[in-house]
This record gives C-alpha cells, structure tokens and sequence, in this order.
C-alpha cells in the first residue's frame, strides 16, 4: 500500500507548478499561445491528478463539489457580467471600449482579461466536475 | 435605450438567468427565475416583431463591432416570428412546468433541470437571432448540449441511452455543419451570412466544388437537427425518454428553431437559384419529405407509448414543413412557415395533456390508459380538440398549414402531392383515434380509474394552447400574414 511513495511525492511536487503553469499560460496569452480555456485544463488538470494519487475523498476535501459548481455558474456569470457592464454604460453588449478607461486599447485589454477570467474559472470548474462525475460512479447509490 | 439593446436581452437574459440558476442551486429560486425569465421573453419577443414590422431589418453590432468583421445580430420577419414562437412556448411551459417537473425530476437535480432548460432556451433563441454563420454553430452547441442534459434527466433508465443516441447523433450533425461552414469560409473569407451571400454572387459556384460541398455538408448537418427523414432516427426515442415538460418544450421549439436555419442557407446564403433551380435540392427534400410524412405516421399506429406515438407523428409533420419549403413557391412555402407556428401550438397542447396523464394516472402507455377519458375529462378533451387540429379539421391551425401546403402543390402543377397530404391526415386519424377510442369507450381501470383532473397550474397552459390552435384555424390573418410576409422576405432576400 505504501510502494507509492514515488507517486505521492511527485505529485505533491508537481501541484504547485501545475497550478501556476496553468495562470503563466492564462495571463501570458496576451503575447502567446494560451488563454482562459488551456489554462483551465492545465488547472483543472492539477486537480485531478491529485485525486488519481490521493483518492476521490482527499480531492474533494480541498475543492468540494459545490465549490466546483460555483467555478463553472460564477465564472460564466463574470464573462456574462462583463457584457452587462459593457451595456450599462452606455455600450452594445460586449462593448469594451465602453469601459470607463480614457486609453481605448487598455480599456479591450482590461475587458478581455476580466473575460478570460470568467472562462478560467468556468472550464477548471468544468473539467473538475467531469472528472467527480466519472470517477464519483457508483458511489451514491 | 433597452428599445436599441433588445436583439442582445433577448439572448444574454436567459443565459444569465441560467448561471444564476446553477449558482443558487435552490429548486424554489431556480424555479421563479425560469418563470420570471420566461414571462420576459414574449414581451421581448413581440417587441421586436413590431420594431421589425415597423421599421425593417434591425441590426446588432455585438460588442461596437461592426459587421462583417464582429458577430452582428440581425432580425428581419421571418426570425422574429420563429423568436415569437420560441418565446410564447416558453412563457406557456414555465407555470405547467411547476408540478410535473416536482413529481418527475428529483429534488436534487431539479434547479439543473431549470438551467437546462433556460441555457437550451437562450441556445435557440440565439440560433435564430444571430446573422453569423460561426456564432449560429456555438448557440447550436449550446442547445443541443443543454438538450441532451434535459433528455437524460428523464426518469426511464432508457432515457440515458436515448440522450447519448441523440449526442452521437447531434454531435455528427454539428460536425457536419461546421465543416460546411469552414469551406464557406475559405471560399469568402467571411462569416457574416449577408456578407457571404453577397461574396457567394461573385463566385463561379458551377465550378466551385467547395460552395457545392458546404451546401451538401450544411443541409445534412442541420437535417439531422431537424430530424428530417431518414435522420430522424434520434427523435422518437429522445422525446419518449425525456422528462414530460421537457418533451413539450422540445417538441414545440427544437425542430422548428433547425428548420429556420436551413431556410437561412437555402434562401439568404446559397439563394434560390443555386439551391432549387441549378441543383436538384427541392426534387431531393420532396422525396425525403414524403417520404417522412408517410414513415412518421405510419409507424406512430403502432406505437402503445403515447409519447413515442407523438413523436413519431413529429417526423411526419416536419415532413409537411419540408413539404412546403421543397415545392418552391410563394404559397407552400407559407403554408411551411405558418404550420412551424401551427405545429408548436398543436404538439405543445397535446405534450402538455400527455404530461397531466403522466402526473395524475401514472402512465402514458395507450394501453393502461382505458377509461382515461371518463376519468380526466378536460385533459382528454384537450387533447382531443389538438388531435383534430393535428389532423387538419377545418376551423382548427392544422387545416390552415394545409390548406397552404394543398395550394401550393397545385400551384407548382403536383396535384397528386395534394392527395398525399390527404392520404397522411387519414393515418393521423387512425393514430390518434387509437388513443381516444381507449379513453371514452373502455371502462376506467388501473391508474387510470384513480386519476383526477391535473391542477389548474397545468390545464391552463394546456387550454391556452388549445384555443389558440382553434382561434388561429378560424382566424389566421395574424399567423398565415406573418408567415406570408416571412415567406416574401426569405423569396426576395435572394434577388
């Protein structure tokens, strides 16, 4: 049982960069490859590879199910959000040069940055929740 | 200042609405959202097709972008009508949703259920809405994703089997229509579906084999959404798997949404000449049409569930809608879009009364409903007055569709396709006979000798539905001129 010390020290290690891979892909997307989505997996992905080694349990102490709910509904909400505000303030839906910025090119990079947010927070929400959903089978009945 | 953002509410409300759903993840709040949010979208709905009547085409540059470069939002008649449709569904299917979604969804899933719902909403809502052939396939997506989440929440175990056919099935139709619209793109360089119309005029299409293969790949991609025959294999069995309130929403708005946006490709985009007049489009739909007419109501005879009966009869009547879209003239191609109006009323009404027999007798197979007539006689009389219309009975919606349809066929010099329409409303008369020769003429027994009259929060919805499909027969100005006008703006839009 305990022959997995290798994997369980790897993993722990591995988590931290995981995770903060995952945020150099989301805010290096300006210049990059990359975004809210890719980053998310990779975030996302962290998540589950703990679970893989510490069990489904472990996992869902640290994000429990209704956090994982709350990414997906709250991350979708802030992109949602965003357009609103766009429209509040005088704009078309989605209007960044709406935003109260005097520069109108930080004022695109500041509305698509808080986007990416919301799609970050959505799709690591998203990919957590497939993988609770796959390997949670079974388990509630 | 709303007035000049409604293309954009009308999409983005329920979409909000959902996640908020989703957030709260209480079924009482989740539920008042769905209700309220469907109230608004009629009033939005409406609105427009005023504004559009009024004043022509209404454009949306979505995000200050203007077209074709952003993704524009553009409304003329005929997709406000199909918005008016999508929306008077919705504002009808929330206050019957309450009790039937109580008793058929667990508690648990049920403020999912309501998200769902509204995301599949916002999804077709959106489809109809958007001038933009890419943001159409991600509003497809949306729906349909949504879709196969409300089929899979039916009770039936078979319900999960029938949600991943329809996936398997709606993810090839997707495929297929964004591979049709990645060769569009290539040809034009453009997404905007007015801008591609007008880049498609200057193109050799005759010697474009990429044009030719994105009209192919576009209309099975949709047709499988459209459940045209033989694609239509996904049908029975979702709308017989999924949840009652489910089944009516989707019988009433999913298949029409699909058709309107053919209609966009074969007449905005591609244009009549190329579709119907350079290539066999319209010999090949009238054949599938048929085809669908007669296989849809032949098999729902033999049907025991109720649902699956209706679903079948679903491929029939879109078979009647391609009817008209194939014949190629004014006339049928009014009689198409009038019976997309007709047939969400129609098989709204009689979902509807098929989900007070699922909640109050416990059943909907044909053959443990005996008596059922004696025993729930306003529900049944509901469902007989939507039979009749489905049927085609004059002073009802169903005879208006087909009167259209009948016409047209003479008009385009194929009288014996008239004889065909009668010779299917006959075999909708033996379906539906079945069931109401079981209802009043057999003695009550099982569940069905213990039911009781559904609450009034479901027979209004029902009724509602039942007189519009009997004041729309005997008045169709307002419906049959919509549809007239539609029919106008998608024959012209071409020219």
């Amino acid at each position: 049982m305990r022959l997995d010390v290798i994997l369980r020290v790897i993993a722990k290690l591995l988590l931290p960069f995981t995770v903060v891979f995952g945020f150099y892909v989301h805010f290096h997307a300006e210049t990059s490859p990359g975004g809210g989505f890719q980053a998310g997996v990779v975030i996302g992905a962290g998540v589950i590879l703990y679970a893989i080694i510490f069990g489904l349990d472990e996992a869902i102490k640290i994000v429990p199910v209704r956090v994982v709910e709350l990414l997906v509904s709250v991350g979708t909400l802030i992109f949602l959000g965003v357009g609103i505000v766009g429209w509040l303030l005088g704009g078309n839906y989605l209007d960044y040069y709406a935003l109260p910025i005097a520069d109108p090119i930080i004022s695109q990079e500041v509305g698509i940055h808080l986007v990416e947010i919301g799609v970050l927070m959505a799709v690591t929400g998203a990919v957590i929740a497939i993988f609770y959903a796959f390997a949670g089978r079974g388990r509630s009945r | 200042m709303i007035a000049d953002h409604l293309p954009a509410l009308q999409v983005v409300l329920p979409l909000v609405a959902a996640t908020v759903c989703a957030m709260v993840d209480r079924r009482h709040v989740a539920y008042v959202i769905a209700l309220l949010t469907s109230f608004a979208m009629p009033l939005i709905a409406v609105a427009l097709l005023i504004q559009v009547l009024d004043q022509g085409v209404i454009s949306y540059a979505m995000g200050g972008w203007e077209p074709p470069i952003g993704i524009e939002y553009r409304i003329d008649v005929a997709n406000a009508f199909v918005l008016v449709i999508l929306s008077l569904v919705a504002a009808l299917i929330m206050p019957y949703a309450a009790r039937s979604v109580a008793a058929e969804i667990p508690e648990n899933k049920q403020a999912w259920f309501y998200c769902m719902y509204l995301l599949c909403l916002s999804g077709l809502l959106g489809i109809t809405i958007t001038g933009d052939a890419f943001n159409a396939f991600v509003f497809l997506e949306i729906s349909s994703l949504a879709t196969y989440v409300l089929i899979a929440m039916g009770a039936d175990r078979r319900a999960l089997l029938a949600a991943f056919q329809y996936l398997v099935m709606g993810t090839i139709g997707a495929t297929f229509y964004v591979v049709g619209v990645g060769l569009l793109y290539t040809m034009t360089g453009t997404l905007n579906f007015a801008d591609i119309a007008a880049r498609l005029q200057e193109l050799d299409i005759e010697t474009s084999r990429p044009v030719l293969a994105a009209l192919a790949f576009i209309t099975v991609g949709i047709g499988l959404k459209v459940a045209m025959f033989p694609l239509h294999a996904w049908l029975p069995n979702a709308y017989a798997g999924a949840p009652s309130v489910a089944t009516a929403f989707l019988a009433a708005t999913a298949t029409k949404v699909a058709v309107y946006l053919l209609l966009r490709y074969f007449y905005t985009i591609f244009g009549f000449d190329v579709v119907f007049v350079q290539h066999p489009v319209a010999q090949v739909l009238l054949i599938l049409a048929v085809a669908g007419m007669f296989a849809g109501s032949l098999i729902a005879i033999f049907q025991d569930n109720i649902k699956r009966m209706l679903a079948w009869s679903s491929v029939a009547q879109i078979g009647y809608i391609l009817l008209g879209v194939s014949l190629i003239n004014h006339t049928a191609l009014t009689g198409g879009i009038v019976h997309l109006f007709n047939h969400a009323l129609i098989k709204g009404a009689l979902f509807f009364a098929v989900g007070g027999f699922a909640l109050m007798a416990g059943t909907v197979r044909i053959s443990q409903l005996a008596g059922i007539g004696r025993t729930m006689p306003v529900t049944m009389a509901a469902f007989v007055l939507a039979g009749l219309s489905l049927i085609g009975v004059p002073g009802t919606v169903g005879f208006v569709s087909k009167w259209y349809l009948v016409l047209g066929a003479f008009e385009a010099g194929m009288w014996w396709v008239g004889f065909l329409i009668l010779i299917t409303s006959l075999l909708a008369v033996v379906y539906l006979g079945r069931v109401v020769e079981v209802a009043f003429f057999r003695d009550p027994e099982g569940g069905a000798a213990k039911a009781i009259e559904p609450p009034l929060s479901m027979l209004a919805p029902t009724w509602i539905l039942v007189a519009a499909c009997i004041v729309f027969g005997i008045d169709a100005e307002l419906t049959a001129g919509t549809a007239m006008q539609a029919a106008s703006v998608l024959i012209e839009g071409l020219r």
